[in-house]
């Protein structure tokens, strides 16, 4: 059997008396598609905030790639954890928001830069061939995401579809293995729906990435995730293709409610 | 090198050629050669304040205790021949070596201060800083071997314009150059959103160190000079209050602009030395010109921008009319 890109087992997080996510339990294999539904505080955000670092968990560990990334007595910083190779996106945008869009993205680049401190003082020896590529790549990606011609317009002034599809792409530049989106699709138009469902299947083919997605939009979850868990209450209550999911009793009694959705 | 860069540094070159020449001309007098002195400490002292507060986002109140540092522990060294620097190094070299370990004593002592604050987010470096500052002059106060209270007299005027203009344009040439650099873009970045940063692989607390390291080892310098210009200090020189004056220019400049931090350094020396004759009501009238600039350019004389040759150029073109402005904005670009 092959390692899987996360496996988390038992994982726990309590917050005073009150648990949020409760024996955890989920496996993502590489290249696969993930979604991750439930109604609004079943706990799939704070399930990111655990993968990501932000959060230690109570009980139960993380693997990435076979590897133990975290556990109760083993936390490990958000950044450590990017440069394993997890990146991110957040439910509300976290753009930086005052700089540029290519300065965004270029950030997401510095932990692959190979110039050091000396070499940034008096701008020598490797450093313009440096910057010279960084520039380039982020260039690039930014291309790949329609968002080259608007590289120097402040991040927030971007049209708020733009605005998640760079938060993509400057995840992307960190050059994950595994991409967790957070409502990807939140505050989008079907349009702009259908367009997001697009990029999200081609940057999967594109960068060899594995994704687990945090939607509440039923059309895009069903339309793109090959495997889906349901959360709720702090536990998941039901796994399975999205076929299997939608007929699932249990999840149309907690979430999806008994007229089912397309 | 940027060419950009390279027209900045020409340019910085002749100022300071045309104001030595002027000086040696007989055109500038002693108390304004010690005024263009002081304005050169003070842009080492607020731009590198800036790379703390404009640039890291952090906010710092301890520059003046970093440049009381560096002023003693320099002052110790020349005043002392023989001490640990051989005593074949005299003169103005013993003064650049007595300077640069000055600062490394303050980016030290820095390091010190801002390891255990630096994990924290908010407010508590203010805190932390405004204490170590006092905490600086008060162990002054007590130390004999510097004076105590009635200062550290007899030191050697080292500091004459010339040799303070060419540190303040080095200063002002790497602390740029960090800024430009994917170091600085991610110290930028920490200001701008932590958590993202921190998710984007920047060790945060890291680049919080480096950036407060680096400008406490520049205050060091700063302290150094002042020392040597003026050839006493005393403890209460360094009181908390001349850590918001470099605030007060860094805010005035635009946070996060170096260029900005200059001019504001400029114009603030001169303000305080032309109402000097004002006597107390100096501070009143210096008050009142805060409050109206900050009333009316919240943002700060630049605005978080940057002023370069080239692009004043382009306004100039632009005052003509002979290209369409180009859009978007200036990102952080060429030195001064």
């Amino acid at each position: 059997m092959p390692v899987p890109v996360l496996e988390t087992k038992d994982l726990t997080i309590r917050f005073g008396g009150l648990t949020a996510v409760m024996d955890l339990n989920i496996h993502l294999d590489e290249g696969e598609l993930v979604g991750l539904i439930g109604p609004n505080g079943a706990g799939k955000t704070t399930v990111f905030n655990m993968l990501t670092g932000v959060y230690k968990p109570s009980a139960g560990t993380i693997s990435f790639c076979g590897e133990l990334l975290c556990s109760a007595e083993h936390s490990v910083p958000p950044s450590q954890i990017s440069i394993k190779g997890i990146a991110r996106t957040f439910q509300n945008i976290r753009l930086f928001k005052e700089l540029s869009v290519l300065d965004n993205v270029k950030i997401a680049y510095h932990q692959h830069v190979k110039y050091g401190l000396a070499t940034s003082f008096f701008h020598i020896g490797k450093y313009a061939a440096e910057e010279k590529e960084i520039e380039k790549k982020a260039i690039d990606l930014l291309q790949l995401f329609g968002l080259e011609n608007k590289k120097n317009e402040q991040a927030k002034n971007l049209p708020y579809g733009e605005q998640r599809r760079l938060e993509i792409a400057r995840a992307l530049a960190t050059r994950p293995k595994l991409l967790l989106l957070d409502e990807p699709a939140a505050g989008m138009n079907p349009q702009e729906t259908q367009n997001l469902m697009e990029l999200i299947r081609f940057i999967r083919e594109e960068f060899d990435l594995t994704i687990l997605l945090i939607e509440h939009d039923m059309s895009l979850v069903m339309g793109v995730c090959e495997r889906i868990y349901v959360l709720d209450y702090g536990r998941v209550i039901a796994q399975g293709s999205p076929a299997e999911i939608r007929t699932n009793p249990k999840v149309i009694e907690a979430y999806l409610g008994s007229e089912g959705i397309a | 090198m940027k060419k950009s860069t390279i027209i900045n540094l020409i340019f910085v070159l002749a100022i300071g050629i045309a104001l030595h020449l002027l000086r040696k001309a007989g055109f500038i007098n002693g108390y304004y050669d010690h005024i263009l002195t002081k304005i050169c400490m003070f842009i080492i002292a607020a731009v590198s304040l800036n790379l703390i507060n404009g640039i890291c986002g952090q906010f710092s109140l301890g520059h003046a205790g970093f440049m009381a540092v560096g002023a003693y522990i320099a002052a110790i060294f020349t005043k002392n021949p023989g001490l640990i620097i051989p005593e074949a190094i005299a003169g103005m070299p013993r003064f650049f070596v007595a300077l640069i370990i000055g600062g490394l004593m303050a980016a030290f002592v820095g390091f010190l201060v801002g390891l255990p604050t630096l994990r924290l987010r908010g407010d508590y470096l203010a805190i932390t800083t405004l204490g170590f500052g006092e905490i600086i002059r008060v162990l002054l106060l007590n130390w004999k071997f510097v004076g105590g209270a009635s200062g550290y007299f007899g030191i050697k005027p080292y500091a004459n314009f010339l040799s303070v203009y060419v540190l303040a344009v080095i200063t002002v040439f790497i602390i740029q150059n960090f800024i430009t650099s994917s170091y600085g873009r991610a110290c930028i970045a920490i200001r701008e959103d932590e958590m993202a940063a921190e998710t984007m692989g920047i060790h945060t607390t890291k680049y919080k160190i480096i950036a407060f390291v680096l400008a406490a080892f520049f205050a060091g310098i700063a302290g150094g000079i002042y020392a040597h210009l003026m050839q006493a200090i005393m403890p209460r020189d360094f009181s908390f209050l001349v850590s918001v004056d470099i605030l007060l220019m860094v805010v005035l400049g635009g946070l996060g602009s170096t260029s900005g931090s200059i001019m504001a350094a400029i114009f603030l020396t001169l303000v305080t030395e032309s109402l000097r004759r004002f006597q107390s009501l100096r501070v009143i009238i210096y008050s009142l010109m805060l409050i109206f600039i900050m009333i009316f350019r919240p943002q700060g004389l630049l605005g978080g921008q940057e002023l370069s040759v080239s692009m004043l150029k382009e306004k100039i073109k632009l005052l003509f009319g002979r290209i369409k402005p180009e859009k978007g904005y200036a990102s952080t670009n060429g030195t001064e």
